[in-house]
């Protein structure tokens, strides 16, 4: 009762004002995003006019059409598709069993490991891309989507590692222990019994995983020349593209993170602790 | 942009001391190596040996003998000394005013504002924006003929527009891929601060408040010191992060405010000079390596501070 009452002479005064502060971060963040949005569905000849208009008078695809037109343009939206879902496979196989090892097991070298998974963070994508592309001409792997998914792969396992391992922590443990002893295998209980528990979680890791590849500029557009990323073929024409056409790239690169991050919202605070109530 | 998305969860750390052990006896013993085993390994081929490569690189001339000519090159560039000033520049602005912003943010979520989760909602789309997506976004603000000149124009404030991305204007330039920052890369501070409040026991700040400390009080000298972890490891990823910055800058400015990741780029894709491009990296992780061990000394987390 009494921290009650003390928790509402707290709160009360001043409330307005976080509204207030809230509600100007929220636009702070919402009125690029609108922006880039009228901006790419705005005919060309209006966008090509100034003052350009803040509202969308004419909505038109007119824009959208020709950036997906431009040479290029649609084969690098399929690349990306295509390194994103192999970054994501190879991520995934990969790091699970190590995230699950860490999650479950007791054993030595654990720490290093783990010391070793939190180090990688601190190195820069410039020093993994510029070696890698040398070495991939080598191999006769330049300029295919491949190898940039294993760049990719390298920067994303880490964190898939982070990941996979708080998810099946999550997941309790008493349950695997239940189906061992009613004669599971060690096997059994993980593919019958933790991965059904866990995959909600791994479809979120899963997605965070290709919006990571579906980023990433850095290391595609050097390691590519004719099969760009969508990154990499918005990066490498900024310079002599004109305004209509970046402003569409904008809004295409933009366009799966706001779907995808609306999709795991909820795995988004799972994932970094409790939600706020 | 990249491991952005994902910084390591602090809820895996807090586990750390619980492992709980499904494997027990010797022949268990196996199945924890053999099944980091894949992961290793991939890491040691694309991770580790690129970072030796690397290394050799830096060291070698075009022919492939030992040389520092990479080194000497780089150094000697003429926008090598504007490059290491803008990078060190843009993180000593961005980071600091990121993280008050995130802090005000993660403090807002945690005092049970009304559609908290719609706020968090909306403050962690930018978690899924590219550096290279922002930079083409705030381009549609702020070059000549977008549209904030297009209500300064359209409202009579100014004649034909101000020129925010000239070269003419550098400190309008670099302050406009700031912003882009800013709005980009502070969800990620946000996420990993809010993470942290919420493990702070309540009771702290209620015996301060008992005690007569005002908020501020009970913010500096109970929520602050508490958060210190959390902090650690917001600073070390924003700052790594910050010495990476690229896309961001090249779709604002072009080549006019030269940044170490952006002379990287240039001088593989364009000069194709992969090993002065090795140099360039080698320096952008000797800087980052060499803040983390600062941010580690001075934010040291005591022990005996956490009353644990």
């Amino acid at each position: 009762m009494a921290t009650a009452a003390l928790a509402q002479r707290r709160t009360k005064p001043r409330r307005w004002h976080l509204y207030v502060a809230a509600i100007a971060i929220s636009l702070f963040i919402l009125v690029p995003i609108y922006v880039i949005a009228v901006a790419a569905f705005t005919p060309r000849t209006v966008l090509n006019g100034f003052p350009k208009p803040l509202v969308p008078i004419t909505i038109s695809t007119d824009t959208m059409q020709a950036f997906l037109a431009t040479r290029g343009v649609g084969q690098s939206v399929i690349n990306s598709l295509i390194v994103g879902a192999m970054t994501l496979v190879m991520s995934l196989v990969l790091g699970t069993p190590a995230g699950y090892a860490l999650a479950r097991f007791a054993f030595r070298g654990r720490d290093s490991f783990q010391l070793l998974i939190l180090l990688t963070r601190a190195f820069p994508i410039a020093i993994l891309a510029v070696p890698l592309t040398v070495t991939s001409i080598t191999w006769g792997l330049y300029d295919t989507l491949p190898a940039v998914a294993i760049v990719h792969t390298a920067l994303a396992l880490p964190t898939t590692v982070l990941i996979t391992a708080s998810i099946f922590i999550s997941v309790p443990v008493d349950l695997e222990e239940a189906a061992l002893t009613l004669g599971c295998t060690p096997l059994g209980a993980f593919t019958r019994v933790a991965m059904p528990l866990a995959l909600p979680g791994l479809a979120a890791a899963s997605i965070f995983t290709f919006v990571l590849s579906w980023n990433e500029v850095f290391a595609s557009v050097i390691l590519t020349v004719s099969n760009r990323t969508l990154p990499a073929q918005v990066l490498a024409s900024l310079g002599d593209s004109p305004l209509p056409y970046r402003f569409a790239g904008g809004f295409a690169l933009i366009l799966p993170a706001l779907i995808f991050i609306f999709f795991i919202r909820r795995y988004l605070f799972n994932m970094w602790g409790r939600v706020v109530r | 942009m990249q491991g952005e998305i994902a910084a390591a969860p602090p809820a895996a750390r807090e586990h750390d001391l619980a492992a709980p052990p499904i494997g027990r006896g010797r022949r268990r013993q196996v199945v924890p190596y053999a099944l980091l085993a894949p992961s290793v390994l991939f890491l040691l081929v694309f991770f580790a040996w690129p970072m030796v490569q690397a290394l050799i690189l830096a060291v070698q001339d075009t022919n492939g003998a030992w040389s520092l000519a990479p080194v000497e090159r780089m150094v000697n560039d003429l926008r090598f000394g504007e490059a290491i000033k803008n990078t060190l520049l843009f993180a000593a602005v961005v980071i600091p005013l990121q993280t008050i912003l995130a802090l005000a943010m993660a403090l807002l979520l945690m005092a049970g504002l009304r559609g908290a989760g719609a706020f968090l909602y909306l403050w962690a789309i930018p978690l899924g924006v590219s550096d290279l997506a922002s930079g083409v976004v705030w381009l549609s603000i702020f070059t000549d003929r977008g549209y904030i000149n297009s209500i300064l124009v359209s409202l009579g404030l100014s004649e034909s527009g101000i020129p925010f991305l000239s070269y003419e204007n550098p400190v309008s330039l670099f302050m406009c891929a700031a912003i882009a920052e800013l709005w980009r890369a502070t969800s990620i501070v946000m996420v990993i601060l809010l993470s942290g409040l919420q493990v702070i026991p309540k009771d702290y700040g209620e015996a301060a408040e008992v005690f007569g400390a005002t908020a501020w009080q009970r913010f500096r000298h109970v929520t602050l010191p508490l958060l210190r972890p959390s902090l650690q490891v917001a600073l070390i990823l924003r700052t790594i992060l910050a010495f990476q910055v690229f896309a961001v800058v090249i779709a604002l400015a072009g080549r006019q405010l030269p940044v170490l990741a952006e002379a990287a780029y240039q001088f593989y894709y364009t000069i194709r000079s992969p090993n002065t491009a090795a140099a360039y990296a080698l320096l952008i992780m000797f800087l980052s390596l060499g803040f983390t061990v600062v941010y580690l000394r001075l934010l040291r987390v005591r022990d005996a501070e956490l009353g644990r």
